[in-house]
């Protein structure tokens, strides 16, 4: 014990600070999250030390788990709400990756102005998300909206965008892909960076075409930073609830799960804090499921982390 | 060591011009369209918001889009005179806060990331995956629980208690990139510290910390943007009064329920913005080797 106390301390003195916080402020309210989704707790039995008033909640077993897993609609009908947040969240993510990959290989290049490109497609990433959710809605405005305007003006269509529609779902996509792209862009341009130019060279000498430098050169080379920030991306999207709340609401059609956890949460005179910790549960496991499925298919291509 | 990174560094340097030669006058221009088409893109909304905010109410939601229409400072002049709202104390509290938020959270982060970078020790691997997880979970619903706990300590109501909810929130992610960054660092340079006399501690002090500026450049700029637009918990955990408010709380004063008054919630905007992209313009031209070593080496 004292050796390994020895040897160690330095680390876990470097990491303890951390350990502290998230334990206290993390796993600790995580158990007691865990536990209100076996109570019904809810604004009114909570326990309220401003009122003076002691906790009046009881158990309920598994009822919480029973009433969402059985999709009813008063319980957010879980199943529909989870395929609208598969959709969005890989919707997202393709584009997200799509569109940060293009940008990445055009900024890779020698390019005038390019420093000048970087800084403004970075753009996006540098404004607080409820200022751009803020401008975004303003933009989609079906009467006074820039966008519909423009739409008018080449005489095309121009929806309702937030409204009760599946367009309210494609408005928020669009936002938050306009979000999202930059961090893929600058993560990637930084994978691109690190491959070395011989590697082209070489594939260029064997007379491989740009595409095959891309397919064989490129992809491979951007495998492990792609795989972390596909990760990331995924996780932050599907539980990415600011843009939703802020554009569009408590709108249906653009529910996903995380949102609809902060419509039990916040609204609604009986705030109902057993529910929306029950899909938060149940957020965290989808998540964990994701992640080890995805994990263990990357192991079979030969690659651990 | 020395002959890898200056074999690195030569390569962009002779490729790029074996590049330039190579395009056709035609690949040139379409790949200057596609970038300004995605620059344009990518700054309009913010540009919109900036001509908007000049703009009063009324004349804001007008069904044909004009650049000025009756545009003056009046919404900037009545915003900043606490006509509004106390804006002047809701945006000195954001910065005290985001402040706050991104010193500790790089300073946790490093010492961790370090730790992780360069010991062995029990129970790494198990930290950086709880890491993982944590981002999991959403954390608006641990609100109550939060909420307890931070009454517990006494901090609930006070700025400190939310930069420590913040900090949990982006010392994780920090936490991976310092990593990946510190991994690009020789251990020579560690080991060379210690033959020195410097302990452990002053390595990571003196000798890691000031190489990697970059990488903590981009988790300060991370943190910052992390605290500065953060609305759930700031408006569930700082008191109600005006005077404590953040700006991402303060500002939904202009978005009422049915009438949204877009002059003065846009001139808000452009006015909060502002401080975040210039830590952003600071920091810039770290990001890409910042960023990308953290998640090339995951």
């Amino acid at each position: 014990m004292r050796r390994f106390l020895d040897r160690h301390w330095y680390a876990y003195a470097m990491v303890l600070p951390v350990v502290v916080v998230i334990a206290v402020l993390v796993l600790y309210p995580l158990a007691q999250g865990i536990f209100f989704t076996f109570t019904n707790i809810n604004e009114g039995n909570i326990a309220n030390p401003v009122l003076d008033r002691a906790a009046t909640y009881t158990g309920v077993g598994l009822t919480n788990y029973l009433n969402v897993l059985s999709g009813d609609p008063s319980f957010g009908s879980f199943w529909s709400t989870l395929i609208r947040t598969l959709i969005w969240t890989f919707g997202c993510v393709l584009c997200h990756y799509g569109f940060g990959l293009a940008l990445a290989v055009l900024l890779n290049r020698q390019v005038k102005g390019r420093a000048l490109y970087r800084v403004l497609l970075i753009l996006p990433w540098a404004v607080p998300a409820f200022i751009s959710a803020f401008a975004w809605k303003y933009m989609f405005n079906a009467q006074y909206g820039i966008i519909n305007q423009f739409l008018r003006a080449l005489g095309l269509p121009d929806p309702i965008w937030l409204g009760q529609s599946d367009w309210a779902l494609v408005a928020v996509v669009i936002v938050n892909v306009w979000l999202g792209v930059p961090f893929m862009m600058v993560a990637l341009l930084g994978g691109l960076q690190s491959i070395p130019g011989d590697l082209y060279e070489a594939a260029e000498m064997d007379g491989a075409s740009p595409w095959q430098r891309f397919r064989h050169v490129t992809l491979p080379g951007l495998r492990s930073v792609s795989s972390t920030v596909v990760l990331l991306g995924i996780i932050w999207t599907f539980n990415m609830f600011a843009v939703i709340y802020l554009i569009t609401g408590p709108n249906p059609n653009t529910r996903i799960l995380v949102t609809y956890a902060f419509e039990r949460f916040f609204s609604g005179a009986s705030r109902d804090y057993a529910v929306a910790s029950t899909y938060g549960v149940l957020i965290l496991s989808v998540l964990l499921v994701f992640a080890s499925v995805y994990r263990r298919a990357l192991r079979k291509q030969g690659e651990v982390w | 060591m020395t002959v890898e990174a200056a074999s690195l560094k030569a390569v962009p340097a002779t490729r790029p011009q074996r590049k330039r030669s190579e395009r056709s006058k035609a690949a040139s221009i379409a790949l200057h369209a596609a970038l300004v088409i995605a620059s344009l893109i990518a700054v309009f909304p913010v540009f919109w918001v900036l001509v908007t905010s000049f703009k009063p109410d009324a004349r804001a939601v007008e069904t044909t889009p004009t650049l000025f229409n009756e545009s003056s400072v009046d919404n900037y002049v009545r915003i900043l005179s606490g006509d509004k709202g106390d804006f002047l104390a809701w945006f000195g509290n954001s910065v005290l806060i985001a402040l706050m938020t991104t010193v500790i959270a790089v300073f946790l982060s490093a010492t961790t990331g370090y730790a992780a970078s360069r010991f062995r020790f029990p129970g790494k691997r198990s930290l950086m995956l709880s890491f993982l997880v944590v981002q999991m979970f959403p954390f608006a619903v641990l609100i109550v629980p939060l909420y307890n706990i931070l009454l517990a300590l006494g901090l609930q109501g006070t700025s400190f208690g939310l930069v420590l909810v913040y900090c949990t929130t982006a010392v994780p992610f920090c936490t991976y990139m310092l990593k990946g960054y510190f991994d690009t660092i020789p251990t020579d340079i560690d080991e060379a510290g210690r033959v020195d006399g410097l302990s452990p501690f002053g390595v990571f002090w003196r000798l890691v910390m000031p190489l990697a500026r970059p990488g903590l450049a981009v988790t300060a700029f991370y943190a910052f943007l992390t605290a500065w637009g953060e609305v759930a918990f700031a408006s569930a955990f700082l008191s109600a009064a005006d005077e404590s408010k953040t700006l991402a709380v303060g500002l939904q004063v202009f978005v009422q329920q049915n009438r949204t008054e877009w002059g003065h919630l846009a001139a808000a905007s452009i006015l909060v913005a502002v401080p975040a992209i210039a830590v952003f313009y600071l920091v810039q031209r770290f990001l890409v080797t910042g960023l990308s070593s953290g998640a090339v080496k995951g």
